[in-house]
């Protein structure tokens, strides 16, 4: 067993947890944060990215203790004071989503692109998504909604 | 007040989905749960000598182990075929039988044999490491070409053969082709994809040991249908005692029609061992074991004059149906299938024999389109090659070809009521600046690339279905759709549909119409689906019948509201029903200022006395209350057309094909919401650029699945797409009042030839088979430029 100390969502959290606790496994199964997806297990389709100190991983690879320490913003952590993420509000003003599975991730991908880039072209935005898969919106809309974010943010 | 249908209006459902508020199955945990993992065969034909569970019963926290026997105990059936398909002669269809675990033999890798619960994920997954499953192997059938003179997999099905089916009339093509100037001979693969929505398949089950009701909350396209089988076929409760509830589902594509073996099992085994039960699919079991897509060797003819004109049609299909038949496994090479294979052309004759056969494989099923793709792909490619070999320009044949009257009856079965056809591709032609691609291809030249272009037109048949004509051709059940639409006292709409959205936007685009209907504020509506214990009964969501099968419903349902609200009214207003109109959410006493508002009209009706300044008395004979159902029964499916053209760039040296413009031309009929369908185009075209480009589903020879993770099964990706210029034309569809025809499958059915047609122009016309990948195109430039320097 190993104690992980987190900050989740500005929140601070200690557990106790069996030392091969996946990321994703901690968020979901035993904070209840399940905005978090999974939606492979090869670490290709990017349902569960999530932030570590601001920057993007994938959770569903990464060991809760690998993490120890570190803040750790989710989909959840986003909307302040009941408003949503610019980013967010992008998503839903040029409809990037339909079933909403692979929606958390790419949102978190997204707004870790803007952070590196302020105003990424489209190929730099579609080469940037790479790692997240998303089989409903064939992604167009997905780009227009983090040019859209980019002019707001 | 502004109508909203035709309305860009944002959706109600996605504020939850952007805060990671969605509940999608595996989100939900129950108190005392078990975990199940199912125990898989390995190989892909063997029989079951032995399952020895005794060492596994003994590990950490296992609760209980089931096997095909129990199930057999305890009489569970088995998974069904929703569709009974003649063969030509009149003989029925011959189907295995489909247990839900197998008893004594397993027929494809993935089909499960036993499943374990334990009390946590890891002790499950420990535990069925030791379940020891003794197999004796036999020889895979899993080539689709040798199936039928390969071993028989299944007991008393001849040569593997399901059915034999013909559709159409062999005297009349043989007449055609005898008048013919050319005959156009085309073989091609329609090749086996993986629908791959992104929410792997789960299921939770409850098991009320007070009620005895189960409840089973599932990953499904249409819980109603789902229960309707586990009870009918299952037996694994009646259907007053089952629940089924598809919460936020993640994407369906058609994997998510069919009920399936966990369902089944999990829902028995929760009352079997009175705890709840969670099962969450890992990503291989979802690849080898949901329902897959395509799948066709075909041989077609198309006999033509020396000026193009089409005169006849033929197609010879074999069709693979995996280990069993399941719910639109049957029916999607036949009747989906041969009636759009003659496309949207004037064929005076055409046949479409189809031999459906079984392989050691997964099963497959609908998939996005369902049919209409595999026939548009054979239809568009065997028109294009009629051009060149006419040389004809693609869009002149195609013009040539085409019906200018509607409605039209089609060569094999359907009457299309309304379309434009010409139009639509010359408002492609003109968006794609179809004429600069000479101009283009030079540019390309230029740089050492090659370039081509591609076009295709297509019709479908959607808005699935007239109920008494998918009976007539094998349906086990009718295609109607329900609806409840409850006014509550204080002013708010609650819908009920047995329709489903897994991404589709019911909860906006079905408010849009209600909101509309009733002239309540949108804010006002909510849509409710998805739940058997709430609303009526429903057949789901596949075949682009949503709007125009359960929109309609709850549109009918909506107008006998007002026609209660109108007595009502009327006796609140002193005024004959015949004087009270209904617009924008009042009633109106003509040519005066006396009204009532629907709101003060629906707290009326549930509130038939006098007291104070209520005074709201109901007509005589009229019910308190105000809430309506229908259930709506199409009369006739529904025909969205159009033309889409592409352009791709080739380089020869690495075979890497780029898509460089794509344009998309629609009729959709009347839209409801423009933002929404644009997505489903968007959507719909990805997957059929990917088929095109990407997406193989490969079995070996000894029936291992080889593309059975996203690391050996290519999936499109952001950075594999040009930006779409989509466009509309619109002839309203008469057979519903909305005018719809349903927009879901478009993109799928249409791009998949359109690209391949443009690959095959910029390879100067060879035949290349799907996908064409990298490695295949590379081939194609090598041998081009081998027989072009052999031609010097």
């Amino acid at each position: 067993m190993k104690k992980v100390s987190l900050e989740v969502n500005g929140r601070k959290i200690t557990k106790d947890i069996p030392d091969h606790t996946i990321l994703s496994v901690l968020l979901r199964d035993i904070l209840n944060l399940t905005g978090t997806h999974i939606g492979c297990d090869t670490s290709q389709c990017g349902a569960c990215v999530v932030h570590i100190d601001g920057k993007s991983i994938k959770s569903c690879t990464t060991l809760a203790a690998e993490v120890n320490g570190s803040k750790v913003t989710t989909i959840e952590g986003l909307a302040k004071n009941g408003k949503m993420h610019p980013m967010q509000e992008a998503f839903k003003k040029m409809h990037g989503l339909q079933c909403g599975f692979c929606t958390p991730g790419m949102v978190m991908s997204a707004i870790d692109l803007l952070q590196n880039k302020k105003n990424p072209s489209d190929t730099e935005i579609r080469d940037w998504l790479e790692g997240n898969i998303c089989r409903c919106t064939g992604y167009q809309n997905i780009v227009a909604a983090v040019k859209e974010a980019a002019s707001k943010m | 007040m502004a109508s909203l249908v035709g309305s860009r209006v944002e959706r109600k459902e996605d504020k939850r989905f952007l805060t990671g508020k969605g509940r999608y199955t595996a989100d939900i945990n129950l108190a005392n749960q078990t975990y199940a993992v199912f125990i898989r065969s390995p190989h892909a034909r063997a029989k079951i000598k032995k399952i020895d569970t005794s060492k596994a019963l003994k590990a950490s926290g296992v609760v209980d182990i089931l096997t095909g026997k129990h199930i057999a105990q305890d009489k569970i059936g088995g998974l069904i075929a929703g569709w009974a398909i003649r063969s030509e002669d009149g003989s029925e269809m011959k189907c295995p039988a489909n247990p839900p675990l197998a008893n004594d033999s397993v027929n494809f890798v993935g089909d499960p044999v036993a499943v374990v619960f334990a009390e946590t994920l890891d002790e499950v997954k420990e535990a069925a490491n030791l379940v020891d499953v003794d197999y004796k192997v036999l020889k895979a059938v899993t080539s689709l070409a040798h199936t039928m003179k390969s071993e028989t997999i299944h007991e008393g099905i001849d040569k593997n053969l399901c059915y034999d089916w013909l559709l159409g009339d062999r005297q009349k093509v043989k007449e055609a082709f005898d008048k013919a100037d050319r005959i156009i001979k085309l073989d091609i693969v329609n090749n086996r994809l993986i629908p791959n929505a992104m929410e792997p398949r789960a299921c939770v089950i409850d098991y009320n040991t007070a009620s005895e009701e189960i409840t089973c909350y599932t990953t499904s396209q249409n819980p109603h249908l789902s229960r309707l089988i586990m009870s009918a076929f299952g037996g694994v409760a009646p259907e007053n005692k089952l629940r089924v509830v598809a919460p936020d589902v993640g994407g369906g594509f058609g994997s998510k029609i069919n009920l399936y073996n966990e369902e089944i099992v999990c829902s028995w085994a929760a009352k079997k061992i009175e705890r709840p039960i969670k099962w969450v699919a890992e990503r291989t079991e979802s690849f080898l074991t949901d329902t897959h897509g395509r799948d066709h060797i075909t041989h077609a003819e198309l006999a033509v004059t020396n000026d193009g004109k089409f005169l006849g049609f033929k197609n010879e299909t074999i069709a693979n149906l995996g280990a069993y038949a399941r719910v639109f496994g049957t029916v999607t090479p036949t009747y989906l299938f041969g009636p759009c294979a003659t496309g949207v052309y004037v064929m005076p004759a055409a046949y479409s024999n189809v031999k459906a056969v079984y392989t050691n494989t997964a099963p497959v099923d609908a998939y996005r389109g369902a049919g209409r793709p595999e026939a548009t792909y054979t239809i568009e490619r065997i028109v294009d090659k009629a051009a060149i070999e006419l040389g004809l320009d693609p869009i002149e044949i195609r013009m040539k070809n085409f019906p200018t009257e509607f409605p039209f009856k089609q060569t094999l079965v359907h009457q299309i009521d309304s379309g434009d056809y010409v139009s639509g591709l010359k408002k492609a032609k003109q968006m794609s600046d179809y004429d600069g691609f000479a101009a283009r291809k030079k540019d390309s030249e230029s740089k050492g690339k090659l370039r081509g272009i591609g076009v295709t037109t297509y019709f479908e048949a959607c808005g699935i279905a007239p109920s008494p004509v998918v009976m007539m051709l094998g349906c086990g059940v009718g295609l109607w759709e329900s609806a409840e639409v409850r006014f509550n006292p204080t002013g708010q709409v609650t819908v009920y549909t047995g329709s489903h959205s897994h991404g589709q936007s019911h909860q906006t685009t079905f408010a849009q119409i209600a909101a509309d209907e009733l002239g309540v504020p949108i804010e006002n509506i909510d849509i409710v689906h998805g739940d058997t214990d709430k609303g009526t009964f429903g057949m789901g969501t596949y075949g682009s019948r949503s709007l125009a099968v359960g929109g309609v419903a709850i549109i009918n349902a909506c107008k006998k509201i007002v026609t209660k609200g109108k007595k009502i009214a009327a006796k609140m207003l002193e005024a004959s029903e015949e004087e009270v109109e209904f617009k924008d959410g009042e009633f109106v006493v003509a040519k005066s200022n006396k009204k009532k508002t629907i709101g003060e009209v629906a707290f009326a009706s549930y509130l038939p006395g006098v007291r104070d300044e209520v005074k709201s008395p109901l007509p005589e004979g009229e019910e308190p209350g105000l809430i309506e159902s229908s259930f709506y029964d199409p009369s006739n499916f529904s025909f969205p057309a159009g033309s889409h053209i592409c352009e791709v760039e080739i380089d020869p040296e690495t075979g890497e094909v780029k898509l460089d413009k794509y344009t998309a031309v629609d009729d959709f009929g009347t839209i409801v919401n423009p933002l929404i369908v644009e997505g489903q185009v968007h959507g719909g075209l990805a997957q059929g650029i990917g088929q095109a480009l990407y997406e193989n589903a490969q079995y070996d020879e000894t029936g291992q699945l080889i593309t059975a993770s996203y690391m050996d099964y290519t999936m499109p990706r952001a950075d594999n797409f040009p930006e779409f210029n989509i466009g509309y034309t619109c002839t309203k569809a008469t057979t519903n009042p909305l005018g719809v025809k349903g927009c879901g499958e478009a993109g799928t059915i249409a791009a998949t030839p359109t690209v391949m047609n443009a690959v095959i122009n910029a390879l100067g016309g060879k035949e290349i088979s799907l996908p064409a990948t990298a490695e295949k195109v590379w081939k194609a430039c090598k041998e081009n430029k081998g027989s072009n320097a052999k031609a010097a």
